[in-house]
């Protein structure tokens, strides 16, 4: 390989130019994030439902958008599928007794064949923002980030008070300790029911944003969020606590979510930019996340393992050797 | 009077019909008047975490019927009949939801058995109370009520979780061995605290203890398990009178076989 015709084929302007859109798609996927931050961080569960209902959200909202609706309108539909969707699943965990990974799994693989329904048996439905009105688009990137960015704000703000309330702690504490939950009087499977159906609305309606920013909705567009979800929750995790360690209040942590999908997306740009062969793309996102969710436990192995025994009782049978 | 809580002949098995079928209550039945403190000792295997989870409705009953102050709650899971009961559990963990503020865990149990709507979680009105309340435990929590509760030591989570399961009054207050997690002094810490709200509030209570001395010295009525029967129940001045002597007496007289709890000769 030429590494001087390489790197002279990159085009570091290239790359800045390509920032602001990324900016407006990683708000996107922030607010996906927002929905899988409430599955896994607040109810405990790995919900893959998500990978159907960001599908969903955007084959809606485009097919609706076709017709003539307006895109608001478009989107709380689209944000009412995805609640519908998570109840599914939330039913299937709770009244059914599956376990809810397989739940999730089982739903995301029936909206496969809905989302292809919803699109009129078609894998691609294209929405061109020269004859409809569309509320972002990669046309008009700084109006892109504007209001994928309201949009945010707003779903953080809401989720803040909501996880505030009574019935929110509920939820909250659901996640956190059912038995306790229990006791008090608490109906944990409508908790989980209500968790994933919020969950799934807001990936929805990130979806339904997304479709619309590109120009199209796919069937395969929702494949791999529940990773890229994780991510972002992640990257956010860590970043919010190394800059605001104690500080960091929930509030906090929910806006640290979208920076971490922006931040995703822009690693995904630079990738991209580095022509490094984007169907590793998965691969690399996959390392990232399953390094990040392993380093708490790696901290904790290293403290209380029994390779550490072995060497600690090493060096005190050696040292009364010694004396 | 009415009883407060009455077990009418109640009866669980674990596991029916495979080789691990366990007969865990073999009909049940017991009456505590409101304001009956009763300890409950009994070897391991006995039942008596059964009973009281039987109470709590943390599965249906086999047969009989449970009621508490006159309802009848048989059919009801343990989230449906929560109003009425307060527990606290062996393991501290199990009481109280680490990831919360103290806060918002003495919120939670503030609503129990009450709708949860749309209204902040933590009022400052609410915060006063609870914060009233904690300086009555004297642990030093009442300036810590924004810490979660993840941070607190075992004693700390035990103290916390009683004061939660008697922030409302309830009609029946449980305890299943809720020391036993405890080293001794926070273990007494905990019991003088376990005396006083039931002394103050009067609530009817079931205390499973391993300890025959604090069984002794405790409540107003005592009660024996073994192979899911009640062997033993003594009152009132008999019970005053009680040795450790006695009961070890009384219980291989009842079921014919020597007392097989090491533990419970310590103490
Ligand atoms: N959920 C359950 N599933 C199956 N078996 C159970 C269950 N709970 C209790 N058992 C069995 O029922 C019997 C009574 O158990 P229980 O926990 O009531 O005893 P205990 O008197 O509280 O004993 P300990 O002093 O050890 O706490 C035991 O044989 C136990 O193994
Ligand atoms: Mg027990």
């Amino acid at each position: 390989m030429n590494f001087a015709a390489y790197f002279g084929s990159l085009n570091p302007a290239g790359l800045l130019g390509r920032f602001p859109a990324g900016i407006a798609q990683g708000i996107i996927w922030g607010i996906m994030a927002l929905g899988v931050y409430i599955t896994f961080r607040l109810l405990d569960i790995a919900d893959l439902t998500v990978d159907g209902t960001f599908t969903t959200g955007g084959a809606v909202t485009v097919m609706l958008i076709l017709a003539g609706w307006n895109p608001w309108a478009a989107m709380l539909i689209a944000l009412l599928a995805g609640i519908a969707a998570g109840a599914v699943t939330g039913l299937l965990h709770t009244i059914l007794g599956i376990p809810a990974i397989l739940a999730g799994i089982l739903t995301q693989f029936a909206l496969y064949s809905i989302n292809l329904a919803i699109m009129g048996m078609k894998a691609n439905q294209a929405i061109s923002v020269d004859r409809f009105y569309l509320a972002v688009t990669s046309r008009n990137v700084p109006m892109a980030i504007l209001v994928s960015g309201i949009v945010a704000v707003a779903v953080v703000a809401l989720l803040y008070w909501y996880f505030g309330t009574e019935q929110g702690s509920a939820i909250r504490a659901t996640g956190c300790n059912p038995e306790m939950s229990r006791a008090q009087g608490i109906n944990i499977n409508t908790m989980k029911v209500i968790g994933l159906a919020l969950s799934n609305g807001l990936v929805a309606l990130a979806g339904g944003m997304m479709a619309q920013f590109q120009g199209f909705a796919d069937i395969n567009m929702g494949r791999g969020s529940i990773v890229i979800g994780l991510a972002a929750v992640i990257i956010g995790e860590v970043l919010g606590e190394a800059i605001l360690g104690k500080h960091l209040n929930f509030a906090g942590r929910l806006l640290f979510v979208i920076l971490g999908g922006v931040i995703y997306y822009m690693i995904v740009i630079i990738v991209l930019w580095l022509k490094l062969d984007s169907n590793m793309l998965k691969l690399f996102t996959a390392i990232i996340v399953a390094v990040f969710l392993a380093v708490p436990n790696l901290k904790a192995h290293r403290k209380n393992s029994f390779g550490r025994a072995a060497r600690n009782a090493m060096a005190e049978t050696s040292g009364k050797e010694e004396q | 009077m009415a009883a407060m809580l009455s077990l009418i002949n109640v009866r669980k098995t674990f596991n029916p019909g495979t080789i691990n079928e366990k007969k865990a209550l073999k009909g049940i039945s017991l009456n505590l008047e409101e304001g009956d403190f009763v300890t409950v000792i009994g070897g391991n295997g006995s039942g008596k975490s059964t009973m009281l989870n039987a109470v709590a409705g943390v599965w249906p009953i086999d047969g009989g019927k449970i009621e508490i102050a006159g309802q009848d709650v048989t059919g009801l899971p343990d989230y449906r009949r929560a109003s009425l009961i307060g527990r606290v559990f062996q393991d501290p963990m199990t009481g109280t939801a680490a990831t919360m503020q103290i806060d918002e865990n003495m919120a939670l149990a503030d609503k129990r058995g009450r709708s949860r709507g749309l209204g902040w979680g933590v009022t400052a009105e609410d915060r006063d109370r609870f914060r009233e309340k904690l300086k009555l435990l004297d642990l030093g929590l009442d300036d810590r009520m924004t810490a979660k509760v993840g941070l607190l030591s075992g004693g700390q989570r035990q103290a916390l979780t009683l004061l939660m399961a008697t922030l409302r009054k309830p009609k029946v207050l449980l305890l299943d061995e809720h020391t036993a997690a405890l080293d001794p002094k926070t273990a007494e810490k905990v019991l003088a605290a376990t005396e006083r709200v039931v002394n103050r509030d009067n609530l009817t209570t079931l205390m499973i203890t391993h300890n025959m001395r604090d069984a002794i010295t405790h409540g107003n009525r005592l009660i024996m398990m073994n192979e899911g029967h009640i062997i033993l129940d003594i009152a009132g001045e008999e019970k005053k009178k009680l040795t450790v002597e006695d009961l070890l007496q009384k219980f291989s007289v009842a079921s014919g076989e020597e007392f097989a709890d090491d533990g419970a000769l310590l103490g």
